[in-house]
């Protein structure tokens, strides 16, 4: 499967481009025929679930794998060959890879002082950047000495330091906890933005890419399911997997019936899609949150109230019509045992090509 | 603390051939033997002080740590080689390395002999050759040679377990953050390979300062160290006092060295002896 991102066109403002990159571990397909243009200053984000090839794009960005077959381009020139320490990237390892012989100090200083800068200069950059990751005083502290939060923002720091051009960041903020993770998630969005670095992350926590991204990229099983902004993406999934793996989703099989008409849940829907063939078999995608819950007799789509979760914000209701078990957020909760009618607005219906499961 | 009952045989193991052992050696080196009875002196030691005694000592010590360094260098690159991933038959080289070990020390070094001997190996293929024989056994080299040989396989284990037990991500880190290959090694694999190093040149320096079998059959008698010196004086002189007495003053050589090096795992917080 191919796929290219929207506007990716402009040669020059392409970073990073991969070109049908494949990756084999002897045998194993990690990545199959990957098609990525990077654009200069995005935030771009690979999200997928584990082993679907995340990490192995990035280390092949990084130049710590080589790709079976395919092209990796950098600012348009070939760079399949140029060992890491000549790329112009820097990387926040998944396990931070902190040297355990050397300070907290020491360990952000580690790029600078092979670039040989001067000492006052390093001091000053490695401090600057100590305090933007909230650990100024933690200068002499040793790597073992440190949380596991602190471990990953002193390696974000020590790739952060070089100023790179691209920052490839690989689950960056998986150990800390959700308030500071959010903290973080800010920071490293507004640095991004303030020191203008493309940054190539890597998450499998979907709210996390969807809030900070310019562009996610969907992967599953080492192809792209979907290449896209957030809003696309959550808005416009491809196919059921997308929907299903960004936010929760109802996906019930269905049949077009003809254009903006589809039959699921044994009745007819009007929905905006168009363009199948007549009869062809496809999946309805309703998100939770877009199913109304009304009485019983104004809608033709009923059902029993089988479960009731309190989840915060909203409650979560399982509800069974006589096909298929919905899942449906709102703030407002209908008791268990109660006879609902299930309202679906034509917009909240997404259709999909079926795709052919392995 | 509460003392197992298990660890009392081990006590008294310690106590009957560690502990009393060395007390009695102590005791000897401070004591002689006179026509009224047992009288306690330090003239033993002064009689070490010795020139004549004195050169042993700096001789042992200079030859152990020559084999030190010259292990050390031949050692490292070794060991990086086997723990190296570019090596298939890993396993079978590490086996091949230690299979010398399982064979009697003395067998292997009286092969060296046959090998540098005039009559030996190397001198026939050198008159095969058409060269003149040259005169290798019972030289200073020789005594290096055979210390070399025999305490290699000390110097390589420790430093191929440290350097196997390294994270490759963090070569990855560094090679990440502009290191190429050499400040990769001087940055990276050297300092954190430090606690096998230090092991391994404890492991070599002591036996090799302690030998007097590699002195007697490679250096013929020649190049006394401090061990023959103290076989003499046991076995041959029969001067138990003055045998303790410098037994005493390889202990002290042997402490302080292990004090030296500890002090520097310490600073590198290595992991102790492997
Ligand atoms: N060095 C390797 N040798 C063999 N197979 C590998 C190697 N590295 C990765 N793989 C395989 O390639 C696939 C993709 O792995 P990858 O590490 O890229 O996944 P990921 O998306 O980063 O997953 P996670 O979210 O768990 O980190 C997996 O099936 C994995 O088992
Ligand atoms: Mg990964």
């Amino acid at each position: 499967m191919t796929t290219t991102n929207t506007g990716g066109s402009a040669v020059q403002q392409n970073i990073i481009e991969l070109v049908d990159i494949c990756k084999d571990y002897n045998g194993t397909e990690a990545l199959k025929n990957i098609n990525l243009y990077i654009r200069k200053n995005e935030f771009l984000t690979l999200l997928g679930p584990s082993g679907c090839g995340k990490t192995t794009t990035l280390r092949i960005i990084g130049g710590f794998e080589e790709p079976t077959s395919g092209d990796l381009l950098f600012n348009g020139v070939k760079i399949n060959d140029l060992p890491p320490y000549k790329r112009r990237v820097n990387t926040v390892f998944q396990k931070y890879a902190l040297f355990p012989h050397l300070n907290v100090f020491e360990n952000v200083a580690f790029g600078l002082k092979i670039k040989k800068l001067d000492k006052k200069t390093i001091e000053k950059k490695v401090r600057n950047m100590l305090t933007l990751v909230n650990l100024a005083g933690f200068e002499e502290r040793e790597i073992d000495s440190l949380s596991g939060g602190q471990q990953q923002r002193v390696a974000i720091a020590r790739a952060l330091v070089n100023e790179p051009e691209v920052l490839l960041l690989d689950e960056p903020l998986g150990a800390l906890d959700l308030k500071l993770r959010q903290e973080m998630q800010i920071e490293l969005k507004n640095m991004q933005k303030r020191l203008g670095i493309t940054f190539v992350y890597v998450t499998h926590d979907q709210e996390e890419a969807l809030s900070m991204s310019d562009t996610v990229v969907v992967m599953k099983d080492g192809t792209i399911q979907q290449i896209g902004t957030p809003i696309d993406i959550y808005n416009e999934p491809k196919n059921a997997f997308v929907a299903d793996f960004i936010g929760e989703s109802n996906i019930i099989d269905g049949v077009m019936l003809r254009d903006y008409l589809v039959q699921f849940a044994g009745l007819d829907f009007n929905c905006v899609d168009r363009g199948f063939a007549e009869m062809e078999p496809v999946d309805v995608v309703v998100r939770p949150e877009d199913i109304q819950v009304v009485a019983e007799d104004e809608s033709k789509l009923k059902g029993e109230v089988k479960a009731v979760t309190f989840k915060g914000v909203h409650y979560e209701m399982l509800i069974d019509s006589t096909a298929f078990r919905w899942k449906i957020h709102s703030t407002e909760m209908a008791p268990v045992g109660a006879k609902v009618g299930l309202k679906i607005l034509p917009d909240a219906i997404h259709i999909m090509k079926k795709v052919a499961t392995k | 603390m509460k003392k197992n009952w298990l660890s009392y045989p081990y006590l008294v193991w310690m106590f009957l051939f560690i502990f009393l052992p060395l007390l009695l050696v102590l005791f000897y080196s401070l004591t002689t033997r006179t026509e009224d009875g047992l009288r306690f002196t330090l003239a033993h030691f002064q009689r070490f002080m010795e020139p004549i005694y004195l050169r042993v000592l700096f001789r042992s010590v200079k030859l152990a740590l020559f084999s030190t360094v010259i292990c050390l260098i031949l050692g490292y690159p070794m060991a990086m080689i086997l723990a190296g991933n570019g090596f298939k038959r890993k396993q079978v080289m590490v086996f091949l390395f230690v299979v010398p070990m399982w064979m009697n020390f003395l067998l292997r070094t009286y092969a060296w002999m046959t090998l540098l001997e005039k009559t030996g190996l190397i001198n026939t293929f050198l008159s095969w050759l058409g060269l003149p024989p040259l005169n290798l056994l019972y030289t200073e080299e020789a005594v290096v040679l055979g210390m070399v040989y025999n305490f290699l396989p000390f110097m390589v284990l420790p430093i191929y377990s440290v350097l196997r037990k390294i994270d490759k991500s963090l070569i990855e880190a560094a090679e990440d953050l502009g290191a190429d290959g050499f400040t990769v090694f001087r940055k990276v694999i050297f300092p954190l390979s430090l606690p096998g190093v230090l092991s391994g040149i404890t492991m070599v320096f002591m036996p090799a300062v302690t030998t007097f079998v590699i002195s007697r059959l490679l250096g013929g008698g020649q190049f006394t160290l401090i061990g023959n010196l103290i076989e003499q004086q046991f076995l041959l002189v029969g001067d138990w006092n003055f045998g303790s007495a410098i037994s005493m003053v390889m202990m002290l050589v042997i402490l302080v060295s292990i004090g030296v090096m500890s002090k520097y795992e310490k600073e590198n917080e290595g992991s102790g002896l492997f």
